[in-house]
C-alpha cells in the first residue's frame, strides 16, 4: 500500500514535470506573454546552490551565460564540497563575461557579472571563526559588563567579524537550488534571512524557460519583513 | 419531529467523524511503513489573511486576539496528528523579533492573545504529556509572558512523549549571536579559572549554546501561506531540511497537507541522510 502510494505520487510528479517542461519550452520561445518582460533590476544578488556531484562546469558556464543574457549582475555559486571554488579559475577563464566578486564591492551596475564562490566552510565554520574574532575584542575591552557585551555582540559586529574571516557577502534576494531535493545544503545561514528559495531540479536537466519562470516569480513577490 | 431530525443529524455527524478518523488512522498506518520525520517545524504564515477572509476583528478591545485563535487550534491539531504519527519534535514559529515592527496596538493584541493561549496550552500539553520549550530572546517579552513561559517549561520538563518548541521573540541571527556571546562568556570564565583546554572557541560549543539545541535539526520545515523563504527561522538548523511550501493559510492547514509534506520527505529521505553524513566528513 505504501509503495502504491509512492508510485502514485511519483506518477503525479512525472506528469507535473512534463507540463513544466512544456511550459518552459513555450517560455524560452517567447510564446507566453507575461514572461516577456522581466523586472531584472529587482534581483540585486542571486545565489545558485548546486549539488556537488552534479557540478559539471559546462552546465555551470551555460547557466551563467543564460543569467548574463537576462541581465543578472551579481551571482554567488555555492556547492557543499567546494568543487566550484576549486574550479573557479577555470570557470572565470571559460566564461568571459565575469569577474571575481570582491568583498568590498558594492552592488552597483557593472559591465561584467561578478561571481562569488562559496562552500560549506563559509557557513557554520566561518561563524565559529568569527566567534573567536569577537572573543578577542571582548577580552581586549577588559570589561565584562553587559553594556560592553551589547556593544560587541551585535549583528553589525558579527558581519564585520565574518568579513574578516572571509565568510560574509551580500544577502541573496533569490536562491535557486539545483539538486534532487528542496534544501539549501548549508548555504551560509547568516546570509539567507529573507531570501526566496526555489527548487529547480537537477542541474543536468536545467531549462532556460524554468530559469525565466523562477526569476519572474521572484519579481512578483511582496515581502513584509515581519511587519 | 424536530428532535428526530436533530438526532439523525447528530448520528450522521458522528458517523462521518468516525469514518474520517478511521480513514486518517489507515493513512497514518500506511505512512508509518516508510520513514517518519523525527522533527517537523512550522512557519505559521497566513493568520492575518485568514482573519481578513473571515472578517475577524483585530481590535484589541473587541478581543482582537480572535484573529489568532484559529491559528492556535490549528497548531494543537497538528501537534495531535504529529503525536499520532510518531513525530517526536514539533517546532512552531510563533513570533519573530521582526514582528515587533508591527503597529503597537497589533503587537499588544498579539501579546495578550499569547498570554491567554499559554494558559490554555498549560492544560492541553499536560493532557498530552508534551514537554514545552520556548526558544527566543525572552527578555524582550513582558514579565508576565516570560514568567508564564518559564512556568510551563518547568511544569512539563518531565514529559518525554513529544517536545513542542515555541519560537517566540526569535530570529536565527539573534540565536546565532546569543550562542556566540554565551560561548565567549564561557571561554572567558574558563580562562579566568584556568580550565581552558582549547585554544579557540569550537563550532560544537557554539552549537550547544543555540536556543534550538534542545531538539535535533528539523527534517521538514513546512511554510503555509504560499511563500518560499525562511524569514529568519532555523537558518542554522535547516541545512538538510526538506523545505515544503504550501498555499493553504495556516489556520486552514489540515491532515492531507501534513500527509503530503511527509510523503515528499519520504521521497527525498535517502538523499538528505547522505548529505548529513557528508557534513560530518567535511
Amino acid at each position: 500500500m505504501w509503495h502504491l502510494l509512492h508510485v502514485t505520487i511519483h506518477l503525479c510528479y512525472f506528469a507535473i514535470n512534463i507540463a513544466n517542461a512544456l511550459e518552459s519550452h513555450l517560455i524560452s520561445k517567447g510564446l507566453l506573454r507575461r514572461y516577456k518582460s522581466l523586472h531584472i533590476s529587482k534581483l540585486q544578488y542571486l545565489a545558485i546552490v548546486i549539488e556537488s556531484e552534479d557540478c559539471r562546469t559546462s552546465n555551470v558556464i551555460e547557466l551563467l551565460q543564460w543569467l548574463a543574457d537576462l541581465g543578472v549582475k551579481h551571482v554567488c555559486l555555492y556547492d557543499m564540497e567546494g568543487i566550484l571554488k576549486k574550479s573557479k579559475d577555470f570557470i572565470l577563464e571559460k566564461f568571459d563575461g565575469a569577474t571575481l566578486f570582491q568583498e568590498n564591492d558594492v552592488l552597483l551596475d557593472q559591465p561584467l557579472m561578478t561571481l562569488e564562490f562559496a562552500s560549506f566552510s563559509d557557513g557554520k565554520e566561518a561563524v565559529a571563526k568569527a566567534a573567536n574574532v569577537l572573543f578577542m575584542k571582548y577580552l581586549k575591552s577588559g570589561s565584562t559588563s553587559s553594556y560592553q557585551g551589547e556593544q560587541i555582540f551585535t549583528e553589525s559586529q558579527m558581519g564585520e567579524a565574518l568579513k574578516t574571516v572571509g565568510g560574509n557577502g551580500p544577502e541573496p534576494d533569490l536562491l535557486l537550488v539545483y539538486g534532487p531535493a528542496r534544501c539549501h545544503l548549508g548555504f551560509p545561514a547568516w546570509r539567507i534571512r529573507y531570501t526566496e528559495i526555489q527548487h529547480m531540479g537537477p542541474l543536468k536537466s536545467m531549462k532556460y524557460g524554468s530559469l525565466i519562470k523562477a526569476i519572474y516569480k521572484f519579481t512578483m513577490v511582496q515581502q513584509n519583513y515581519g511587519k | 419531529m424536530e428532535k428526530e431530525v436533530m438526532s439523525s443529524l447528530k448520528m450522521a455527524g458522528n458517523i462521518l467523524c468516525s469514518a474520517s478518523s478511521f480513514i486518517r488512522k489507515c493513512i497514518f498506518g500506511v505512512l508509518r511503513v516508510g520513514p517518519i520525520p523525527n522533527h517537523i517545524a512550522f512557519i505559521m504564515d497566513g493568520n492575518r489573511r485568514y482573519a481578513k477572509k473571515q472578517k475577524l476583528s483585530h481590535d484589541g478591545a473587541a478581543g482582537g486576539g480572535g484573529r489568532y485563535d484559529a491559528g492556535f487550534w490549528a497548531l494543537m491539531v497538528m501537534l495531535l496528528y504529529c503525536q499520532e504519527l510518531g513525530v517526536k519534535y514539533i517546532t512552531a514559529y510563533a513570533f519573530s523579533i521582526d514582528n515587533f515592527k508591527r503597529k503597537p496596538e497589533e503587537v499588544e493584541s498579539l501579546m495578550t492573545s499569547m498570554l491567554e493561549k499559554f494558559h490554555l496550552l498549560d492544560i492541553l500539553v499536560k493532557l498530552l504529556a508534551v514537554r514545552v520549550h520556548y526558544a527566543g530572546n525572552l527578555e524582550l517579552l513582558s514579565n508576565e509572558l516570560r514568567a508564564s513561559a518559564m512556568e510551563l517549561t518547568e511544569a512539563t520538563a518531565a514529559y518525554s512523549k513529544s517536545v513542542l518548541t515555541i519560537c517566540i521573540a526569535y530570529t536565527s541571527r539573534d540565536e546565532i549571536l546569543h550562542a556566540v556571546r554565551e560561548s565567549c562568556e564561557q571561554k572567558r570564565i574558563d580562562l579566568e579559572f584556568g580550565n581552558d583546554d582549547d585554544d579557540e572557541i569550537k563550532l560544537m560549543k557554539v552549537e550547544k549554546n543555540m536556543y534550538m539545541a534542545v531538539a535535533p535539526d528539523p527534517d521538514i520545515i513546512i511554510r503555509t501561506g504560499g511563500e518560499n523563504r525562511l524569514s529568519n527561522f532555523l537558518l542554522w538548523q535547516s541545512c538538510w531540511s526538506h523545505l515544503h511550501s504550501m498555499w493553504v493559510l495556516w489556520p486552514e492547514i489540515g491532515v492531507w497537507n501534513l500527509v503530503f509534506a511527509i510523503l515528499n520527505f519520504q521521497r527525498n529521505k535517502t538523499y538528505c541522510l547522505d548529505m548529513k553524513k557528508k557534513e560530518k566528513e567535511l
